[in-house]
């Protein structure tokens, strides 16, 4: 069957409009990369330009390897590994805690579990930067500042994870958990073997949010590591482009390659995980 | 193999709703036990004591030689088929029926013997690794099945298997449940609320109401001499025709109409199956038709004799007309119950 198309105006403008968003989208990330390939003096005499230098590869060693600081400690690469270990131990964690939490309260007829539940649920009004404070006197006394345990365990209690994944649990027939029941699985089993193989897309799609959510920390990070060696790429980033003092010029070159480089992780993530991102919070298969 | 004993079993819920009254009953070893009622009954409640997935509120349930009320379902050396199957979605066929043998640390090889052999039972060798979601409604129940065959237990339980299949399937897979229960003489006990289930699959049926036991018996003795009102309209489609009598000087009259006997004067319901009164030109019921419907193997005519609503049901070959007819009851084919209890007299 073949329609021929009539060309008609307002698909023009459906296009520009899309164009225009993408443009919007794509632009800030061609400057970064702009910047990042000419040197630090090109840009700060002429500003982001469309004109791309071959200052590439030196910027990017650079970016990866030259540290700043006493101890130099601090390179790119170091940077990259704490983010790594930060996206990752915060996005586990609070999958972990949250997946136990709401088992508990959705399989276990706990006294007051539904008063528990909302308590979590009401943390979700008491983000970090209410209660960050006391966390740090916690963390401070617990002698945990500069350690990844620092950085990763107070975060990692989620009420938005425990959230997600009762209603998620609440949804999984009470016919299954009998079945297992009669099969001689008990709650660990029943958990290990059933609810974490059921919940893989709800599990991907909470890793997604999770991981960028970590990955973004930058006031938690800020607070706890004092150690160069312990710095991550959000914090670091904003360390180079600081020092913009006596004859020094802003390293413009590898700060905006480091931006980059800091955006790839959770952009591959989300290519990653893409499909079962989609997946996890829209359809399940029970 | 098991005999299971129930002695005064009942269940009350927290907010004080009895599911279940007092119960006491038997199911000997092999036989194929349905319980059958409407709705919020008690029966589902019954089975699920049964299985160990509800409390026992007092009473005492026997498997075996064992009191089992407060034995974990799983070491009951049960096996139950849901009614929505319940397999698990992301494992495959086999994995799905081995699982309980997994959990009882059978060894591997054991296992894939024990599936195997269940699977050819089933007829499901060709889908080991599918997953549930690639299976049709049919083979999923025979998965389900297989899940509970493979451990060799007890005693069978079945959830309303059948509810969620179409109704030629329904047909197919009741024979093939009976006929696999015949097979491997396991007791089963299987609640329905359907009673042409229960009347083809059951040795005996317990019909079930309001939480009380209403009768226990073989399919015939429900449908024949049901025990009470209920029984005699929730057993049978059509149900049996129940009409105002009147017992007086030994005689039992519907309206003009002498139909039995009995020896108080008392007023009676007079049970009488659709297929009992017979169109006969020579009888002495006069019943006025007001509609026939047509089922091919045959017909229904739904009338009125003397202002009470009956039904009769004729074979194809007799020929029917709306308006009034002439029939006579089969002999010995009339139930008496009490007017105030319902019961059988």
């Amino acid at each position: 069957m073949t329609v021929s198309k009539r060309f008609r105006w307002s698909a023009v403008l459906d296009h520009s409009i899309l164009i225009m968003g993408a443009l919007l989208m794509i632009l800030p990330v061609v400057m970064l990369l702009q910047m990042a390939s000419t040197t630090d003096v090109h840009t700060m005499k002429n500003g982001p330009g469309l004109v791309f230098g071959d200052q590439l590869p030196l910027n990017f060693q650079k970016a990866m390897f030259k540290a700043d600081g006493f101890t130099g400690a601090n390179t790119g690469v170091r940077m990259l590994y704490n983010s790594m270990i930060l996206g990752f131990g915060f996005a586990i964690g609070k999958i972990v805690v949250g997946m136990m939490a709401a088992y508990a309260i959705v399989y276990f007829r706990l006294r007051f579990a539904t008063l528990a539940f909302w308590v979590i649920f009401t943390t979700l009004l008491l983000p970090l930067e209410v209660r960050i404070l006391p966390s740090y006197e916690i963390v401070q006394k617990l002698g945990m500042l500069n350690t990844y345990q620092g950085l990763i365990i107070p975060l990692i209690a989620s009420a938005t994870a425990t959230f997600f994944f009762r209603q998620f649990f609440r949804a999984i027939p009470e016919e299954l958990v009998e079945a297992a029941r009669i099969d001689g699985a008990g709650p660990i089993k029943f958990f290990v073997d059933i609810l974490v193989p059921l919940s893989r897309t709800m599990i991907a799609a909470m890793f997604i949010i999770m991981f960028i959510y970590g990955w973004n920390q930058y006031l938690w990070p800020t607070m706890i590591t004092t150690d160069e060696g312990m710095y991550t790429l959000v914090r670091g980033i904003k360390q180079i482009t600081q020092v913009n003092e006596g004859t020094n010029l802003p390293e413009y070159g590898r700060s905006n390659l480091l931006s980059i480089i800091a955006i790839l992780p959770p952009v591959l993530i989300v290519i990653f995980f893409q499909r079962w991102f989609v997946k996890g919070l829209t359809e399940s298969d029970k | 193999m098991a005999q299971v004993t129930l002695n005064n079993v009942r269940k009350v819920y927290p907010n004080g709703f009895e599911a279940v009254k007092p119960a006491s009953f038997a199911i000997n070893d092999g036989e194929f036990v349905v319980l059958v009622g409407p709705s919020g009954c008690g029966k589902s409640t019954m089975l699920r004591m049964i299985a160990g997935l509800e409390d026992i509120s007092s009473g005492e349930l026997n498997i075996g030689d064992r009191v089992v009320n407060d034995v974990d379902p799983a070491d009951r050396d049960i096996a139950m088929v849901f009614q929505n199957y319940a397999l698990y979605p992301h494992m495959t066929v086999a994995k799905n029926i081995g699982y309980g043998l997994k959990n009882r640390k059978i060894p591997a090889d054991q296992i894939a013997a024990k599936v195997q052999e269940a699977a050819t039972m089933l007829n499901l060798t060709e889908y080991l690794d599918r997953k549930p979601s690639q299976l049709s409604g049919g083979q999923r129940q025979r998965v389900a099945m297989g899940r509970a065959i493979v451990r060799d237990p007890s005693l069978f339980l079945f959830d309303e298997p059948l509810s969620n299949l179409d109704a030629k399937l329904r047909n197919q897979m009741r024979i093939e449940i009976k006929a696999l229960q015949r097979r491997l003489g396991v007791t089963s006990v299987y609640v329905t609320h359907d009673q042409v289930e229960a009347m083809t699959m059951a040795d005996r049926i317990i019909v079930m109401n309001g939480g009380v036991i209403e009768q226990i018996g073989t399919p015939s003795e429900v449908y024949h001499s049901p025990a009470s009102t209920f029984v005699a309209s929730f057993m049978g489609a059509p149900p049996m025709n129940l009409l105002n009598g009147h017992a007086a000087g030994g005689r039992v009259r519907v309206g003009d109409h002498d139909l039995h006997h009995h020896d108080q004067d008392r007023p009676l319901t007079v049970g009488i199956r659709p297929e009992d009164i017979v169109p006969d030109t020579t009888g002495p019921l006069q019943i006025n038709v007001s509609l026939i419907e047509e089922l091919g193997a045959h017909r229904l005519l739904h009338g009125t004799l003397q202002d009470q609503a009956i039904t009769i049901h004729v074979g194809k070959d007799h020929p029917v007309t709306t308006g009034p007819i002439y029939a006579a009851v089969k002999p010995n084919a009339v139930s008496l119950f009490d007017v105030e209890s319902g019961m059988r007299l």
